[in-house]
């Protein structure tokens, strides 16, 4: 058990690795909108790479302090929901 | 630790959330401002901060596994990772402010609004994780004279951890600046 951690934190470096090569790969082709999304939606993987195996999330217990993290995200997304709304309707 | 590590979250969300509404105004002159930034550096300082972030978590692994020797260097590691991560930063500063490129520089002043406050954000937004790294350099410091002195082992890890926790979300928070700065164009 011991050992494959250290195995698993090698193998979560290499995937944030690969993703850090697709996202500066993808920033060459032109693809407008979807090219912003995609970039964004590697950038959330690589955090929740981050979070759940360096950070230990995944290995928590205790159902509220699993869910800190995406209530603070859910938040922010609020904020940003709104404020869009606000910006776009103007 | 995780309590602050949230209002951390928030503060730099703050800021997210002015880039992406002045981004939204100004696509276009994010978008030439953004082709001026140095790519190659940039990557190259996300797969340094990505690396610090294995090896601190990996001495973090061997303190608790009781090896303290390649622990400390792993630890070592990390702070001479996150100094290399502060020089890049400032070759990439020095090379945009002899450019004439920061704040209130006349030769920016004479750009379009967009450019203008592209280039505050981006001041302030890597500023700020600057100094954050530079506080975890410090902090990283402190746990390896601990560990030196023996305070730290393999019963007693939790000031390592936290500082772990740390430096995680310095990763996480480059990991989301990275794109938005030098790749989004």
């Amino acid at each position: 058990m011991e050992s494959k951690k250290y195995q698993t934190y090698i193998l979560v470096w290499l995937g944030l690795v690969i993703l850090t090569g697709i996202t500066v790969s993808m920033a060459g082709m032109n693809l407008g909108l979807l090219s912003i999304l995609i970039v964004l939606s590697i950038a959330a993987i690589k955090s929740g790479l981050v979070l759940s195996y360096f950070m230990h999330l995944k290995y928590e217990t205790g159902l509220l302090f699993k869910l800190m993290i995406p209530i603070v995200l859910a938040v922010l997304m609020i904020f940003i929901g709104l404020t869009f709304t606000d910006i776009a309707f103007r | 630790m995780w309590l602050f590590l949230l209002s951390e979250i928030i503060l730099f969300g703050g800021l997210f959330l002015l880039y992406s509404s002045y981004r939204y105004k100004n696509p276009l002159d994010f978008h030439l401002a953004a082709w001026e930034l140095n790519r190659v550096l940039g990557t190259i300082n996300t797969l340094i901060l990505i690396t610090s972030s294995l090896t601190i978590a990996l001495s973090i692994l061997f303190v608790q596994k009781g090896d303290h020797k390649l622990s400390m260097i792993l630890l070592s590691a990390t702070i001479f990772l996150g100094l290399l991560f502060l020089g890049i930063k400032y070759v990439e500063w020095t090379a945009k402010i002899e450019h004439g490129l920061y704040p209130n520089s006349p030769r920016l002043l004479g750009r379009s609004k967009g450019e203008v406050l592209f280039f505050g954000l981006y001041y302030s937004m890597t500023g700020l994780h600057g100094l954050h790294v530079l506080v975890g350099i410090f902090v990283l410091s402190v746990m390896l004279v601990l560990m030196m002195r023996g305070k730290i082992n393999g019963n007693h890890s939790v000031p390592l951890e936290n500082t772990g926790l740390y430096w995680h979300l310095i990763d996480i928070i480059w990991i989301f600046l990275f794109p938005l700065f030098y790749l989004i164009t």
